[in-house]
């Protein structure tokens, strides 16, 4: 009895040391991981006289697993790059927010994501570097518009655009055969081509043959967002005014998406929530408006189930939606290490490899005539010509005005308002007014 | 209180110095000698050192927690409670602009607030009630003779060890629309399908299971580690005085479980209402907004949606000091009813 006791006794000692130096070496480790990119990036030629960048990026954002980083080590010998990334936009773009306040724990290279953007630009400018004079960085090569959203006021460049969102319609084919419409995409495309009511109307038609269970959109709050990413204004005018409660536009896709709603034809489902995660493999919406980042997550989705169902229209006007940019922090110390590198990395060629590995559009229009975009076809959507697709209409998007505080609007007007319409059987008034009332909450300091 | 402390803490150390003095002992003492004086002179020299060490090591072990609370608790608190006075964005977190009690002064028509303090209430009951009765039920199951009885006691507490992101991600599956594995059963018992995102009293329900999920098993073993510490003789009387399983149950286990329950209610309470991981992932993708009219957003999700969606750091630093009194007043309100069930023990 008391050996037994001692020996568990012992032995319980044992685990609890064991435990606690388990916990400290990995608190250790733990601190070492965290302070490397920082110290690095901090002394430049510490790493046996390598410079070392750190880019720091939210999501999957594509630069590493497209190999470009890679790509610049083996073509740049003395620089090492390494990166950081934060899962969500939402988590990361606070984080950016205090670290450029402090001016500590920066990388040299951090992503901004287009709903931020003219925040940045508007109050973070001065904290950030000048990109137009980076070697190699080509005003030229990129969409107007990108360029113009990454300029502050007094013409400063602060951001230089990586991808953008150009929009489709992406439709399952056997849903409109059943339904009793055309499959073949030039024909789908010109269902709708020039006009959001059109798209309504094939709808209506769709829904009148639909399968049981089907319906033709996904959910209200994407036909909105897909709808006003198409006009140049939306919350704000060219004054920096907040006009969302009182521009034409912003009406206009409320209404036709709220009529959406009201005539029962989408699958009141959230985007990006594990029910319309379910709906791409299940078959319980035909469309969805999907920007060009959009395909390789229906294709994720959708999985084997959805295979060979899949394909891609033009939507009814050319809009966009998303895309991101690359600043350079003033408070980082290889600054000029980085403006190279972030000039290198949304070059015409970079920009292109980008969207044949990982289907980010580029946002550099001398990138279009590439091979890696003219010729681009996509597999899952049935060999869908998606570069050409997405350059068309990423050429006939509008010049959108940014104002500060789009996300915040957009979000909800989406998640509040439209959803309350569409799931919750409110009235477009009714959804309209609690949109409203959270938007006023939200701007007022 | 005080008594107590000094009391126990030299002991403690008593235990932990007198461990390496015998070892030098061993090693020095014996085999030279060279004569009593500088023996008494050491042994003087030793105590010496063994009353400073017992009058200041205890200082000096409890140092660290307090230089790491005053640094990551104290400190952010009093700063909250600054900036609470404050216009700040975090687009200029130090460009602050005072504006004196605004910020709480707004809350008291901030129609989001009331609504968030509303659904923090009513979930922290959904949650806390049935999660502490069925803690006391299974505590008492737990706690009668069972075979691989160490089994059921680690398969109690593995929902608390579980990450709050995984239940909730499976529990969003489970309550799906269209999918989700209890609507399939309601679907088998005749049911219509239930939309327990959208409904205001669903999605509070459904918030509150993720909650019960994971607390139970932790509150029923603190619950049986107490019922071990009931003097068995208190059952043997009862039981020779005839008092049923329940009787005994009613008479003998609440009784002496009383200060545990109190604690068990006091710390449930602080986390219902500093709740926040399950309702922000319940919304899937939705962000902070507690679904589409809010219906269960909490006031952790209020807070955090102010300061880190809209970005107003003030009106978010408010809102934290308005929680942290709310939990001082629930403090306080617990402490009285403490008290008061002192007294009437001392009376009884």
């Amino acid at each position: 009895m008391r050996t037994m006791r001692t020996r568990s006794r012992t032995a319980r000692k044992a685990v609890v040391l064991a435990a606690v130096a388990a916990l400290g070496t990995s608190l250790l480790a733990g601190c070492a991981s965290d302070d490397e990119p920082e110290a690095a990036g901090g002394d430049a030629g510490s790493d046996q006289g390598k410079t070392t960048l750190t880019v720091g990026v939210f999501g999957a954002f594509g630069l590493k697993e497209a190999g470009l980083y890679d790509q610049y080590m083996k073509e740049n010998k003395d620089v090492v790059i390494k990166q950081t990334s934060i899962e969500r936009n939402e988590n990361y773009y606070p984080q950016l927010l205090t670290h450029l306040g402090t001016g500590s724990g920066l990388a040299d290279i951090q992503a901004v994501e287009a709903n931020n953007i003219a925040e940045i630009v508007q109050t973070q400018g001065d904290k950030l570097e000048d990109l137009s004079k980076a070697p190699g960085a080509d005003k030229a090569a990129f969409l107007e518009w990108k360029w113009a959203q990454g300029t502050t006021e007094a013409g400063k460049t602060v951001g230089l655009g990586t991808d953008i969102g150009p929009q489709g319609i992406c439709y399952r084919k056997d849903l409109f055969e059943k339904a009793g419409l055309p499959t073949d995409r030039e024909e789908v495309g010109k269902l709708w081509a020039g006009d959001w009511d059109k798209y309504l109307e094939a709808g209506k038609e769709f829904q009148k043959k639909a399968p049981k269970g089907a319906k033709f959109v996904d959910g209200a709050p994407g036909v909105m967002a897909a709808v006003t990413g198409s006009s140049e204004t939306r919350y704000y005018d060219d004054k920096g005014e907040v006009v969302y409660k009182s521009n034409p536009a912003v009406k206009e896709a409320w209404d036709l998406a709220a009529e959406f709603a009201s005539e029962g034809l989408t699958a009141k489902l959230q985007q990006f929530t594990p029910g319309w995660d379910q709906g791409f493999s299940n078959g319980t919406f035909a469309t969805v408006s999907c920007p060009a980042w959009m395909l390789g997550y229906i294709q994720d989705k959708g999985g084997e189930k959805g295979a060979d169902k899949w394909d891609v229209a033009q939507a009814p006007k050319p809009s966009n939606w998303g895309g991101s940019f690359l600043t350079v922090p003033s408070a980082g110390k290889n600054k000029e290490e980085a403006a190279k590198l972030a000039a290198w990395l949304t070059a015409p060629k970079q920009q292109a490899k980008l969207f044949a590995e990982r289907g980010s559009f580029p946002s550099a229009q001398a990138a279009y005539d590439l091979p890696e975009i003219a010729d681009a076809k996509h597999e899952y959507f049935d060999d869908a010509p998606i570069g050409k697709i997405f350059a068309q209409a990423a050429e006939g998007a509008p010049v959108q005005i940014l104002g500060p505080k789009d996300l915040v609007i957009a979000q909800n007007l989406a998640d509040v308002g439209m959803l309350q319409v569409d799931q919750k059987g409110k009235s477009s008034e009714e959804g309209w007014k609690a949109a409203v009332k959270a938007i006023d909450n939200a701007l007022d300091q | 209180m005080a008594s107590e402390f000094s009391a126990a803490a030299p002991s403690s150390v008593e235990e932990g110095a007198a461990a390496p003095a015998s070892g030098v002992a061993v090693a020095s003492g014996p085999p030279q000698d060279p004569g009593r004086e500088a023996a008494d002179r050491r042994r003087e020299r030793r105590s010496r050192w063994y009353r400073r060490d017992v009058k200041w090591s205890p200082y000096a072990f409890i140092a660290p927690f307090f230089l790491f609370f005053a640094a990551f608790g104290l400190f952010p608190l009093l700063y909250t409670g600054w900036a609470s006075l404050h216009r700040v964005e975090l687009t200029a977190p130090n460009d602050m602009e005072w504006i004196g009690l605004r910020n709480y002064t707004r809350l008291l028509d901030d129609e989001f607030f009331w609504n968030a303090l509303q659904n923090t209430f009513t979930i922290g009951i959904l949650s806390t009630v049935p999660q502490l009765l069925m803690a006391l039920g299974i505590a008492h199951l737990l706690n009668y003779r069972l075979r691989g009885s160490m089994f059921f006691r680690v398969a109690a507490l593995t929902p608390y060890a579980t990450s709050v992101a995984a239940a909730t991600l499976v529990f969003v599956m489970l309550f799906g629309r269209d999918y989700g594995m209890i609507n399939w059963f309601l679907s088998l018992a005749g049911f219509e399908h239930i939309d327990w995102q959208n409904g205001s009293f669903t999605s509070q329900l459904a918030v509150s299971s993720i909650v019960v999920w994971r607390w139970t098993g932790y509150n029923a073993l603190i619950y049986l580690a107490a019922m071990q510490s009931i003097p068995s003789d208190l059952y043997e009387s009862a039981a020779l005085d005839g008092a049923s399983r329940w009787q005994q149950f009613l008479h003998v286990t609440l009784p002496s479980l009383r200060p545990t329950i109190l604690f068990t209610v006091v710390v449930s309470t602080i986390g219902a209402i500093q709740l926040f991981g399950e309702p922000l992932l319940f919304n899937g993708g939705g962000g902070a907004t507690g679904g589409s009219e809010h219906q269960f957003q909490t006031l952790g999700l209020y807070l955090y949606e102010q300061g880190w969606t809209n970005l107003h750091l003030g009106r978010a630093s408010a809102i934290a000091w308005a929680m942290f009194l709310l939990l001082i007043v629930i403090g306080l309100v617990s402490l009285a009813v403490t008290r008061w069930l002192r007294r009437g023990e001392g009376k009884a």
